[in-house]
């Protein structure tokens, strides 16, 4: 019995891995739907935890990378309300005088600044730890405390806020999402591309002679692809927006407001750019030279330089990659909260590391994966708003989830060392 | 074969860490289709020598001539550039990918469009160790589920595959068994008549006096000496190792 079920699994190619964080997932929303009687599984709390994990989710992805080379940056939170802080600034109190106060290029030109000025904070940190040889824990250390002074100086500890409309946008919300009609074509074109690259990956393979895996497996693995992204895509689009904002709303989308209309919020921007990072990172880990010299690196790094890797340029190219997303994730941060004061990314660097140690990267280095850091960053973020909505206080919260990482981590190494892997 | 061009011809090399001089004026050369033996003590300076060659070290001081011309090599890309391909003694394999992967380290094959062809590499691969190898069948897995010969065989494969005009190799044997060591016997003399110069550095007498042409011994990172195999013993061998001295029985040819 046990056997014909791990075969069964063998010929769909899932890793257990995977499977577990999966289960784990699963067992915890359904025990605190059972816990809170019914209220955790609605597409209000769904759309809400999907919101929530995007910012530290986008910045584990990079974090695997940082890990991956037996590195670590603590720096992260920090750089986020640094970023967040300056980018505010630039577009409530800069750039108005210069285009015009509600200019469309106002939230382009933040979003890019914030993703430039994240790139080029890590490759300075990437510079320092590659070719001054300063471990990673320290310069890292040393940036979460300059980065957080400097978010002071930007406004001299003020709040800036009201961010600008559009930028706000990519911060989700009942405004930021894109409305149920190109839910359902983005559902759509997703399920494509995923079942046109497994049917291509499967030629590539039988072109080369290779084994395959059997058809009725392929089917399974493509109904379940697809079933997934329509079933998050339907959750989405079965979430209300509320009375109060529907007027607003149906003029931003363009609908005549009459009574009793009714109106959904459907997948949200910031999980939009969630996904298309996360495919992203996933074909740089998996599929590029980049990607290949990372894990390299991270499983011998001797090996990688006698093997002409340039990995000091490589630590500096990641770091400079993890700064990036970091930006990407201090845009929707700031967006989402439509105001930005000191404390903004406050102990994020945790999190982050968190999300991605509990996806299955392993601090020596060498694996690691960016589904997993999702997976992981959903993970605690269903633990934190899943408590919060039990009525768990913030304390206990914060042991809960410490514990949670340690034992998390701890059956990784058990899984290690059963597989040999 | 004097008045012929060495392939390699390394002159004069010094480096030291620390105030140790680990090679100390060392000059060695290498002809097409030569196999030229490394011995010494560990800790003689052989490894040292060998990773300037294959770019891991930057020489102090000291020249290096390939085919006449002379080469700057300051890192791993430069020696692959002039053909030099290295199987370390540590074998230099990442643990977490597969064999694969590591046999095409720093030179993948890509797709029209940049991307990893890791189906094409792997196809590559299984071509590779059926010729060098064909109990290999674990494609799949990352190196580190291979066994100490399997290992062995990637890091061959790795440094045959690229068309290797100079070839090291750094204790090749040293993990196998005897089965997999006469392969590796085999894989010398044909490479060898294929016309690649070969460094091949070893603890173990027979096979130098059985495989190479030519010694050159080391003693604490100075060249003892440079021998013709067919003019000595292994005692001869053996005394140069110990004592660093020149066999007196050799005779001084040409």
């Amino acid at each position: 019995m046990r056997k014909s079920t791990k075969t069964f699994l063998t010929s769909l190619g899932l890793d257990l891995r995977l499977l577990g964080m999966l289960g784990a997932l699963v067992f915890l929303w359904i025990m605190f739907d059972l816990i809170t009687g019914g209220r955790f599984l609605t597409p209000r709390n769904m759309f809400n935890l999907s919101v929530q994990t995007t910012s530290v989710a986008l910045m584990a992805t990079g974090m695997v990378f940082v890990i991956v080379i037996r590195n670590i940056d603590l720096s992260v939170g920090s750089m986020l309300g640094f970023i967040g802080m300056t980018v505010a600034a630039l577009q409530v109190q800069v750039l108005p005088d210069i285009v015009g106060l509600g200019h469309w290029s106002i939230w382009i030109i933040a979003a890019i600044a914030a993703i430039i000025m994240g790139a080029l904070i890590g490759a300075i940190q990437g510079w320092v730890i590659g070719y001054l040889l300063i471990p990673s824990f320290i310069v890292t250390l040393g940036g979460l405390l300059v980065y957080r002074g400097a978010m002071w100086w930007v406004t001299r500890g003020q709040t800036v806020a009201p961010l600008d409309p559009t930028f706000r946008l990519l911060g989700g919300g009942a405004d930021g999402t894109l409305g149920e009609t190109l839910s359902w074509w983005f559902g759509i074109i997703a399920s494509l591309i995923a079942v046109v690259l497994m049917l291509a990956s499967r030629r590539r393979k039988s072109n080369h002679g290779f084994v395959v895996k059997p058809v009725w497996a392929e089917a399974i693995l493509m109904t379940l692809t697809v079933g997934l992204i329509l079933t998050f895509v339907m959750t989405m689009n079965s979430y209300k927006i509320a009375k109060g904002a529907l007027p607003r709303i149906a003029e931003a989308r363009g609908i005549e407001m009459t009574e009793g209309l009714t109106l959904y919020h459907g997948v949200a921007i910031p999980v939009i750019i969630l996904l298309i990072v996360t495919v992203a990172m996933t074909v740089i880990s998996t599929r590029t030279r980049f990607g290949r010299y990372i894990y390299a690196t991270g499983g011998n790094p001797e090996a990688a330089e006698l093997s002409g890797i340039n990995t000091r340029l490589l630590t500096v190219k990641v770091f400079a990659l993890l700064g990036a997303l970091t930006g990407i994730s201090a845009v929707v941060a700031s967006a989402r909260l439509g105001a930005v004061d000191v404390g903004l990314g406050t102990l994020d660097e945790l999190r982050v590391i968190a999300a991605a140690v509990i996806g299955g990267t392993a601090l020596a280095g060498g694996s690691g994966t960016i589904y997993g850091a999702v997976i992981g960053a959903l993970i605690m973020q269903s633990l934190q708003s899943g408590m919060a909505s039990v009525g768990v206080d913030a304390p206990l919260q914060s042991i809960v989830v410490g514990i949670v990482l340690v034992f998390a981590v701890w059956v990784d190494i058990v899984y290690r060392r059963k597989t040999g892997a | 074969m004097e008045q012929k061009t060495p392939l390699v011809e390394m002159r004069n090399m010094r480096i030291s860490f620390g105030g140790i001089h680990a090679v100390d004026d060392v000059s060695v050369d290498l002809h097409p289709g030569e196999v030229v033996g490394l011995l010494g003590h560990n800790g003689a300076g052989k490894s040292t020598l060998i990773k300037i060659l294959s770019g891991a070290y930057a020489a102090d001081s000291g020249e290096i001539y390939i085919e006449g011309e002379k080469a700057t090599i300051n890192n791993p890309r430069d020696a692959r550039a002039y053909n030099i391909e290295t199987i370390y003694q540590t074998l230099a394999l990442a643990d977490n990918l597969d064999a694969a992967s590591n046999l095409f380290l720093g030179r993948e094959l890509v797709t029209g469009t940049g991307m990893l062809d890791d189906d094409a590499m792997e196809a590559e691969t299984r071509k590779i160790m059926g010729r060098l190898n064909p109990n290999f069948v674990k494609f799949s897995e990352p190196v580190s589920a291979l066994s100490g010969g399997q290992r062995q065989s990637v890091a061959i494969a790795r440094a045959v595959y690229f068309n290797a005009r100079i070839l090291i190799m750094d204790e090749p044997t040293a993990a196998l068994g005897p089965q997999e060591t006469a392969m590796v016997s085999e894989l010398i003399q044909q490479l060898k008549a294929d016309g690649i110069g070969i460094f091949l550095i070893s603890h173990d007498i027979h096979d130098v006096m059985e495989l190479c042409d030519r010694a050159s011994v080391m003693k604490n990172g100075k060249l003892v000496g440079t021998v013709d195999i067919k003019d000595v013993t292994d005692d001869d061998l053996l005394s140069m190792i110990i004592l660093g001295k020149q066999p007196g029985a050799a005779p001084v040819s040409g």
